[in-house]
């Protein structure tokens, strides 16, 4: 640490005196697909640590590296258009900026896309913090045909801007070295921000000085006017607090007659963007048809698009049950059976309340999500290639109409066919959807896709019930279970959030191949944030329902589970269910699969043909379809509450999501069973 | 100063020379912004990637129901037929 104090001390303008040497602060900025995350990856390399922001469920990437023998801390911003609180994105970014004032901003912009790019940094540049430019992706722009002169844009930005392709290391060090420039003061940065349209300049002006010496500290005032013109909410929330009430009158009625000025700023920012661009670049007149458009002609096509999505979902479950299957079974026998054995053969002289504590409640919790990790890693690994690809905007594309039916919009797609693998990773997908309302219901319905693990105990239940019409009957099963997700999509749509529907607009980024080192980065990045979040609430829970089902007799019969199971009888009569069908419904919350497990225990007989037949002919087909519903629309498992309250951040509707799949469920039920009886099953 | 009124009437009077919504533009045609509608919300979203008066659009796909794709400022944008319907064009 100490032997980077030389560097660090003398040209530090920022640093509060003497007493502590803090890395030199990097903060990274751009819009969305600009390879922020390659960058970022290729300078941090492992070292990085990935979280929230505190309070949001927005992913924070902090890094560090050291160049020159100055140490950095990098902090990767959330990708944002602009800097207006349009979104939780846009106000971590610029409170981020203003707030803790990093050493330098990288505003990464992409070179192909170089005018919208540079909107981002017209805001950026406006603020205290110095910006460089990091001009990437410049070879798709060379392909393009476009000459792009950076040395006629740094002297009409007065930033300095750096040609680049991170996905193939050329640049960077050039980056590098500029931002070591700048952090020793060896570069000056003379900034040369936008000036706001001559029709506007006046009101501004009016604004400030209105505002004049009430703008809390550490927000530029010229900053706050402008965000005031163009409407912003949280600044204008700010400064109401701010302000006397008079003053803010004052202030509110300048803001009412010039309440058109949101397009007139953003429309002068692209003026002085149209100006700079036109001189730094020279483009051919017309481009070549470039990939991404050929492509788009298939995959955005209204009947080839679908069919090409189709396919990919073929693709994904083929996956999951060539490799995903196997792999599960593989870690059930050996692994998690083999470290039972261990255990039950390690501590024989253990008393046994101890050995069925680790045996059955720690590993069994543990197991679940262990065999569980190989369809994870699938639908993770499926999800990072076409985000990464550039599909996953398509996707969302094909399916808008068809979302639209359900008060969605096309960007809930993806994440809902996640839920086919776990739940999980689709309440976790939700991320992707701007709008909280898109978001909220579309983690609202996910837990009723139906996932691997509830399919597995279809695919057991089901022969041992129903014989030869087990198919036909597991295939309706997940046309039920669809069907009651749509039309809970309607409903919470046409009720809890009336009147609101999300605006669909997105960009289609340019489709590049896939970068491996990104992808796998980010498949470990999630598994591991899974085992960690879901991983201790399913071990918790297990623990507890183990305990519940010993207690206090050490026989499952006579246990507080059991006295639940008959408490909530009455209920299970409804549809001809004992006991002992409501206690294997009430374990399947630690992980859907148990269903099959507990039946087994409770009726003691061996999983395999024996249970199979024990059940067929203890229950009556009404009886068995019905808990086949309600098996399948049933309250999530554990691992998804955990997310669902981490997503959604509220227990309010954390409980709405349980108490509502409850009743749901147990409706359906209830209807399948009078069904199965009036058809004289 | 130019009050809201005035720009009100100017777009209401190019409504006859040509001025359509974008989701009236046809696969491979081209307009010019003119102007948006709507709150301040999407207006902002809208404008931010590029849909500010003056900007070229070119219509990529346009199938006359469901979503569309343009191309403004070199991105390819997709749009919902109502989010589209608040940018109005000069052909």
């Amino acid at each position: 640490m100490t032997t980077h104090q030389e560097f660090l001390a003398p040209p530090q303008a920022s640093t509060e005196g003497p007493t502590e040497v803090r890395p030199v602060l990097v903060a990274l900025t751009g819009q969305p697909n600009v390879g922020k995350s390659t960058l970022f990856n290729l300078l941090t390399g492992l070292n990085q640590h990935v979280g929230n922001w505190p309070g949001k469920t927005v992913e924070r990437k902090d890094g560090a590296f050291s160049y020159n023998g100055t140490d950095y801390r990098l902090v990767d911003l959330p990708g944002t258009y602009s800097l207006t609180a349009n979104s939780a994105e846009e106000v971590i970014t610029r409170e981020f900026i203003i707030r803790e004032q990093p050493d330098v901003v990288v505003a990464l912009a992409d070179a192909a896309i170089l005018e919208r790019s540079l909107y981002l940094v017209a805001e950026l540049i406006t603020l205290p913090a110095p910006v460089v430019v990091g001009l990437n992706m410049i070879d798709v722009a060379e392909q393009e045909g476009m000459k792009i002169e950076p040395e006629v844009l740094e002297a009409a930005l007065g930033a300095p801007v750096v040609p680049m392709t991170a996905t193939k290391n050329v640049g960077v060090q050039d980056l590098l070295e500029v931002v070591d420039q700048i952090v020793k003061g060896k570069k000056t940065y003379a900034p040369k921000p936008p000036q706001i349209r001559a029709d506007h300049q006046e009101v501004m002006a009016e604004i400030e000085c209105l505002i004049a010496g009430c703008v809390p500290e550490p927000y530029p005032q010229d900053w706050v006017a402008l965000k005031l013109l163009e409407g912003d909410r949280e600044i204008t929330r700010m400064m109401r607090d701010c302000l006397e009430d008079e003053q803010w009158e004052q202030v509110h009625e300048v803001l009412r007659e010039h309440d058109d000025a949101l397009v007139a700023v953003a429309g002068g920012r692209y003026e002085w963007i149209g100006r700079m661009v036109r001189a730094a670049v020279t483009r051919p007149k017309t481009g070549p048809i470039g990939l991404t458009e050929r492509l788009d002609r298939w995959a955005t096509h209204p009947f080839w698009g679908l069919l090409i999505l189709a396919g990919i979902m073929g693709l994904t479950f083929w996956l999951t049950f060539a490799i995903g299957t196997p792999l599960q079974d593989f870690l059930d026998t050996y692994v998690v059976g083999g470290s039972a054995d261990l255990v039950q053969t390690g501590l024989s002289g253990a008393p046994a309340w101890l050995v069925g504590l680790i045996a059955d409640g720690v590993i069994g919790g543990a197991g679940a999500m262990i065999t569980f990790l190989p369809i994870l890693l699938i639908f993770f690994a499926v999800m990072g290639i076409l985000e990464d690809v550039g599909y996953m905007a398509r996707a969302a594309y094909v399916m808008d109409s068809f979302m639209h039916l359900m008060g969605l919009h096309g960007k809930s797609f993806l994440p809902l066919f996640l839920g086919f693998g776990c739940n999980v990773p689709a309440v976790l997908g939700a991320r992707v959807i701007e709008s909280r309302r898109a978001r909220l219901l579309t983690i609202l319905l996910a837990p009723l896709v139906p996932c691997t693990a509830r399919m597995t105990v279809i695919a057991f239940l089901a022969p041992a019930f129903f014989g030869a019409a087990a198919p036909l009957v597991s295939w309706g099963l997940v046309l039920v279970a669809l069907m009651v997700l749509a039309l809970s999509g309607v409903l919470i749509s046409k009720t809890i959030f009336r009147g609101q529907r999300a605006a669909f607009i997105m960009e289609l980024p340019l489709y590049h191949v896939p970068n491996w080192r990104t992808i796998g980065l980010l498949v470990w990045q999630r598994s591991l944030s899974f085992l960690k979040k879901a991983g201790t609430i399913i071990l918790v829970i297990s623990i507890i329902v183990w305990a519940l089902s010993m207690l206090p007799t050490g026989d499952v019969e006579t246990s507080y589970l059991a006295a639940i199971g008959r408490f909530l009888m009455p209920v299970g009569q409804l549809m001809g269910f004992d006991w002992r069908l409501m206690v294997a419904l009430l374990t399947s919350f630690i992980a859907k699969e148990n269903v099959i497990a507990t039946l087994g225990v409770i009726f003691d007989v061996a999983e395999g043909a024996g249970l199979a037949e024990t059940l067929a002919s203890t229950f009556s087909i009404p009886t068995a379809l019905a808990f086949l519903v309600v098996q399948m629309l049933f309250i999530p498992c554990a691992g998804t509450v955990a997310v669902v309250k981490q997503e959604t951040d509220s227990w309010g509707w954390t409980a709405f999501s349980v108490g509502f799949l409850l009743v749901v469920s147990l409706l359906v039920g209830v209807i399948a069973f009078w069904l199965g009886n009036l058809l004289g099953l | 100063m130019r009050s809201k009124s005035e720009t009100h009437q100017e777009a209401v009077s190019e409504s006859d020379n040509g001025v359509i919504p974008l989701s009236g533009l046809r696969t491979g045609e081209r307009g010019i912004v003119v102007g948006l509608n709507g709150g301040r919300g999407i207006l902002s979203r809208m404008a931010s990637l590029g849909f500010t008066p003056g900007a070229e659009v070119t219509v990529l796909q346009n199938f006359g129901r469901g979503p569309l794709i343009a191309r403004v400022r070199d991105a390819r944008v997709a749009l919902g037929r109502g989010e589209a319907g608040k940018i109005r064009v000069r052909r």
